[in-house]
C-alpha cells in the first residue's frame, strides 16, 4: 500500500512538472551562427549568447550596470588598476567551479587574434590572480569605463576549452565550425541542449543558475525566419511567442490582432553608410589607380545625395529618426547642435565633376538582408539615389553570416561601400569614436569595426582624452569636439536610428531593453 | 537563281505546314489557339519591353522612392501615371512585369537550349554508338537526376562566387541561371533521344547511309536527329514553362537575379513581404503573369503531344 501510494505520488509529481513546464519559442530575421561568444559583435548574437555565457557585469532591464561573475569591484589607483571580487560558489554548465583562472584565460582568448572582441580590454592590460576570486586588472593608462562593455564580454571556462581544443577563438571568417562554435559551457540561466545553425537552437534552464529566477521559462526554442512575412505569419497563428523585428508594414495588423502586439520603441542603433577611404584602389570599383573615396567631395556628394526624409517616409514608413551624428541624441548632450546636410543631388553631381568624376564611376556596395529593420530596402534606395548623381552601385544584399565574415576585420575588410549599424555597447560617444573612427593598426584594438579605415591623429588624441576626462561638461565638450571633425570630413554617412519592433503572443510579458537585446531571462509566460 | 527560289521554298514550306494535319488539329483546338495567342503576346511584350514600358525599371537613376507602394490605379490612393501600381521601391509594377518576363523568358529560353543540346547531343550518340558509352552516359544521366536544380543552381553560384572573386550578382546571375537550369534538364532530353535512335538506327535508311561512307557524326545529325525530333519538341515546350518557374524559384530564394534587376521570380519574392500588410498588388500581378505564362506553355506542349501521337490521329 505505502508503495502504491509513493508511486502514486510520483506520477503526481511528474505530471506536474510536465504540465508546467513552459516553452517559449522565438524566432528572429537572422540566424545564429557561432555559440562561440567572441565569434562576431553583434546586439542579437550578443543577446542570444547572453542567456548562456554572463560577463563579470551585466546590464539590468535599464541599462544600468550591475555585477554578475563579479560580485564587487574597486578602482584604484585613479583608475590605473581595478580589483574585481568574484562571485563565489558559480559553476560552469558542466560542473566546473568558476574561479580567477578563467577570467585570465577569457581576457586572454577575447584578445587572440580572430576575436571580434579585442576592444573589450583596452592594449597592454595585465591580469593578475590575487588569489582563487579575486583579480587585478592593471592598466597602461587610466581608464574610468573599463568595464562598460564588459556584460557581453562573456567568460568561458578554461578547463573547458582546453580539454575541447578550442582555446583560440572562432573567427567569423571560420569555414570550418570550431568545437566552441557548436557547443557552449556558460555559467548562465540557459544551457543549450542542441544547436543546428540555420535551423533550430534549444535551450534548457539552467537549475543551478546562482542567480534568483526572474523568468518562469523551462526551455527556448530558437527559430531563424529569414522572411518578413512568414515571421509575422507563425507570431499571428501562435506558432512562435517572440519574433523581432516586425517588419515596419506589418506593424499596424500586429497589432490590431487578437494573439499579438508590438512592443515599439526608440533604437540607440545607428544606421548609415561607409566607404573604403584607406585602400590606394578600391576592392570594387571601375576606377583603377586611384580611391574615389579618398577626395573629400566625393564623400561630401554622397552625404548630401542621399534623401534620409524619403527613406524614413517610404522604406521605413515614419518609424525612424534620420540622424546627423553616428550616435543616438539621446546618448550626447549637444546632439542638437549638428544638423543633416541639405539633400541636394545637384550639387553632389557638382562636386563629384569637381573631384573628376562629371560621369560618376562604379563601386560595389555591401550590404546585409537579415539584420537591420528593411536593410536591404534601404540599400536599394540608396543605389537609386546614388544613380541620380551618377554613382553606378552593384549591390550585393546578402546573409549577415556572409556579410560580416567578407566586411569585418578577420575578412581582411573585404568592401568598398557598405551599410552598417552600430550602438555603442558603452551607451556613450567614446566607443562610437574609437571603434568607428579610430585608426586601424595591427595589433591594436583601435578602430577594429572602422571597416572603411577613416583616420585622424587629432580625432585620436582627442578619443583618449575623453576617455580619461572626469567631468562631464568638459568630456562633453571634447566629444563635440571630436565629431565636428568626423562629420567635416565626412567620415560616414549617418542616416537614421531606427525603432526597436518586437512582436510578442499577448501571454507574454517580456520588458523591452533599448538596445535591441531580446533578455529573455526576464519573461514570462501565461 | 538562290534568290528567286528562297522565298519559294519558303512560301512552300508555310503552305506545307497549313495543310499539314497538326495546324488543322490546331485549328480544332480553341484551347491551344487561345494559350498560342498568350504565350505570343507575352513574348512579343518581352521582346519589346524596352519599347512598351513606360519606364525603365533596371535605371535606378528612374526610379523614385517618393512614388513607393502606390496601388493600381483604379483603387483609392492610385496614381494615373502607374497603372498595376508601384512596389516598394517605387517602380511601375507594369514595367517591372515587362521587363521580367523579359529575364525570365531569356533565362528559361537559353536554359532549355542548353540542356537540349546536351542532352540531343549525349542522347545520340548514347543511341547510336551502345555498349559501354551507352552505360556511362545513361549512369550519369541517372546521377543527375539525383540532383534538383536548386541544389545544382546552389553548388555552382558558389563556386562561380569563391573562383571569381568579387563577381558582381548582375554579372554573374543569368549565366549561373542558365548554366543551372541546362544542367539538370538535360536528362530527360537524352533518355528520349536514345531509345527513339536505338530504334532509328536498325532502320535502312541509316544502314544505307553507312554503306556509302558517311562519317557517324554526320549520320547522328543528318539523318538519325531529324527522325527523332518529334518528342524533343513536346519536351522543349513543357520544359520551357518549367524552366521559367525554376528560373523564379532560385530568384525568389535569392540565388538568381538581384532586386535591382528583377525578373518575375525576383519580384515575387519582394512583393511576398508585403503580401499580409495590404499591398497585395507587388506580388499578386508578377505571379498572375507568371502563371498564365506556365500555364499556356503547358497547354500548348499538351496539345502537341497529342497532335504528334499517331494513336490519337
Amino acid at each position: 500500500m505505502k508503495r502504491l501510494m509513493l508511486a502514486a505520488c510520483a506520477a503526481l509529481a511528474l505530471s506536474s512538472v510536465s504540465a508546467q513546464a513552459v516553452t517559449l519559442r522565438y524566432a528572429n530575421q537572422g540566424d545564429l551562427k557561432s555559440l562561440d561568444p567572441y565569434t562576431l559583435n553583434e546586439t542579437t548574437t550578443n543577446a542570444h549568447l547572453g542567456q548562456v555565457y554572463e560577463g563579470l557585469t551585466a546590464r539590468d532591464q535599464n541599462l544600468k550596470i550591475v555585477p554578475a561573475l563579479a560580485e564587487s569591484w574597486e578602482v584604484l589607483d585613479g583608475a590605473k588598476r581595478w580589483r574585481f571580487h568574484l562571485r563565489k560558489g558559480v559553476k560552469f554548465h558542466d560542473g566546473t567551479p568558476f574561479t580567477a583562472d578563467d577570467v585570465l584565460f577569457s581576457a586572454d582568448r577575447v584578445r587572440a587574434s580572430g576575436s571580434n572582441f579585442t576592444t573589450r580590454i583596452p592594449e597592454g592590460a595585465k591580469f593578475v590572480k590575487i588569489d582563487d576570486y579575486t583579480v587585478d586588472v592593471q592598466l597602461t593608462s587610466p581608464n574610468p569605463i573599463l568595464i562598460a562593455q564588459w556584460d557581453t564580454w562573456y567568460i568561458m571556462s578554461k578547463k573547458w576549452a582546453e580539454a575541447h581544443n578550442t582555446v583560440a577563438p572562432t573567427p567569423a571568417s571560420a569555414t570550418t565550425p570550431s568545437y566552441a562554435s557548436l557547443h557552449e559551457d556558460g555559467t548562465g540561466p540557459f544551457m543549450i541542449e542542441s544547436h543546428q545553425p540555420g535551423v533550430k537552437t534549444v535551450f534548457k534552464v539552467n537549475p543551478n543558475w546562482w542567480h534568483k529566477r526572474e523568468h518562469n521559462i523551462d526551455e527556448i526554442i530558437f527559430t531563424p525566419i529569414p522572411n518578413a512575412a512568414t515571421r509575422v505569419a507563425a507570431l499571428l497563428s501562435g506558432e512562435v511567442d517572440v519574433i523581432e523585428p516586425v517588419p515596419v508594414q506589418d506593424i499596424p495588423r500586429v497589432n490590431a490582432s487578437s494573439t499579438a502586439r508590438v512592443l515599439a520603441g526608440p533604437e540607440l542603433r545607428t544606421i548609415f553608410l561607409g566607404y573604403d577611404q584607406s585602400r590606394d584602389e578600391l576592392l570594387e570599383s571601375n576606377v583603377k589607380g586611384k580611391n574615389p573615396f579618398k577626395d573629400i567631395r566625393v564623400r561630401h556628394a554622397f552625404n548630401i545625395a542621399i534623401d534620409k526624409e524619403a527613406i524614413k517616409r517610404s522604406v521605413m514608413r515614419g518609424l525612424s529618426t534620420p540622424s546627423a551624428l553616428m550616435i543616438a541624441p539621446s546618448l550626447f548632450t549637444y546632439s542638437k547642435d549638428f544638423k543633416n546636410p541639405k539633400f541636394d543631388p545637384a550639387a553632389a553631381k557638382k562636386l563629384l565633376a569637381d573631384a573628376g568624376y562629371p560621369n560618376g564611376f562604379e563601386v560595389g556596395m555591401d550590404c546585409p538582408n537579415d539584420r537591420y529593420v528593411n536593410d536591404a530596402q534601404i540599400c536599394q534606395a540608396v543605389v537609386g539615389m546614388l544613380a541620380r548623381i551618377g554613382v553606378k552601385v552593384n549591390l550585393n544584399a546578402q546573409p549577415k553570416a556572409k556579410y560580416f565574415a567578407k566586411v569585418l576585420k578577420p575578412g581582411g575588410y573585404q568592401t568598398s561601400f557598405y551599410l552598417l549599424g552600430w550602438t555603442p555597447g558603452t551607451f556613450d560617444s567614446h566607443n562610437v569614436l574609437f571603434d568607428l573612427h579610430g585608426c586601424r593598426s595591427p595589433g591594436s584594438p583601435r578602430g577594429e569595426t572602422n571597416l572603411g579605415g577613416y583616420c585622424n591623429k587629432k580625432v585620436d588624441e582627442l578619443t583618449d582624452k575623453i576617455l580619461v576626462e572626469s567631468d562631464a561638461k568638459k568630456r562633453d565638450l571634447l566629444i563635440k569636439q571630436a565629431f565636428e571633425i568626423t562629420t567635416s570630413e565626412y567620415a560616414y554617412v549617418p542616416l537614421h536610428q531606427q525603432a526597436l519592433s518586437w512582436g510578442v503572443a499577448k501571454n507574454v510579458d517580456l520588458p523591452q531593453r533599448a538596445d535591441n537585446s531580446v533578455m529573455l531571462y526576464w519573461a514570462h509566460k501565461k | 537563281m538562290t534568290e528567286t527560289s528562297k522565298p519559294a521554298a519558303g512560301k512552300g514550306a508555310v503552305a506545307r505546314f497549313l495543310e499539314s494535319d497538326i495546324y488543322a488539329s490546331f485549328r480544332s483546338s480553341p484551347l491551344a489557339m487561345a494559350a498560342a495567342v498568350i504565350v505570343l503576346a507575352m513574348f512579343v511584350g518581352a521582346v519589346l519591353a524596352t519599347l512598351i514600358a513606360p519606364y525603365d525599371p533596371f535605371d535606378p537613376a528612374k526610379v523614385f522612392l517618393s512614388d513607393a507602394s502606390l496601388p493600381p490605379r483604379w483603387q483609392d490612393g492610385g496614381d494615373p501615371r502607374f497603372f498595376l501600381g508601384t512596389d516598394d521601391q517605387g517602380r511601375d509594377m507594369f514595367s517591372a512585369i515587362l521587363y521580367g518576363l523579359q529575364v525570365s523568358l531569356m533565362v528559361g529560353g537559353l536554359g532549355v537550349a542548353l540542356a537540349a543540346l546536351i542532352g540531343i547531343t549525349l542522347g545520340l550518340v548514347a543511341g547510336y554508338v551502345g555498349g559501354r558509352t551507352d552505360a556511362l552516359i545513361m549512369r550519369v544521366a541517372d546521377v543527375q537526376l539525383t540532383f534538383p536544380a536548386i541544389l545544382i543552381a546552389l553548388l555552382i553560384d558558389g563556386v562561380v562566387h569563391s573562383v571569381f572573386k568579387g563577381i558582381s550578382r548582375e554579372t554573374s546571375a543569368i549565366p549561373v541561371l542558365v548554366v543551372s537550369i541546362g544542367l539538370s534538364f538535360w536528362v530527360q532530353y537524352a533518355r528520349t533521344v536514345r531509345s527513339s535512335t536505338f530504334v532509328e538506327k536498325g532502320k535502312d535508311y541509316v544502314s544505307a547511309a553507312r554503306l556509302v561512307g558517311l562519317p557517324a557524326p554526320v549520320i547522328m545529325w543528318r539523318h538519325v536527329l531529324p527522325n527523332v525530333l518529334g518528342p524533343v519538341l513536346i519536351i522543349l515546350t513543357i520544359n520551357l514553362g518549367l524552366a521559367v518557374i525554376t528560373e523564379a524559384t532560385l530568384s525568389f530564394l535569392g540565388v538568381g537575379l538581384p532586386p535591382t534587376e528583377p525578373s518575375l521570380g525576383t519580384l515575387i519574392a519582394i512583393g511576398n513581404q508585403y503580401l499580409f500588410s495590404g499591398e497585395w498588388w507587388i506580388v499578386a500581378f508578377p505571379g498572375a503573369t507568371l502563371a498564365i505564362l506556365v500555364l499556356s506553355v503547358n497547354l500548348l506542349g499538351d496539345w502537341l503531344r497529342d497532335a504528334l501521337n499517331p494513336k490519337l490521329r
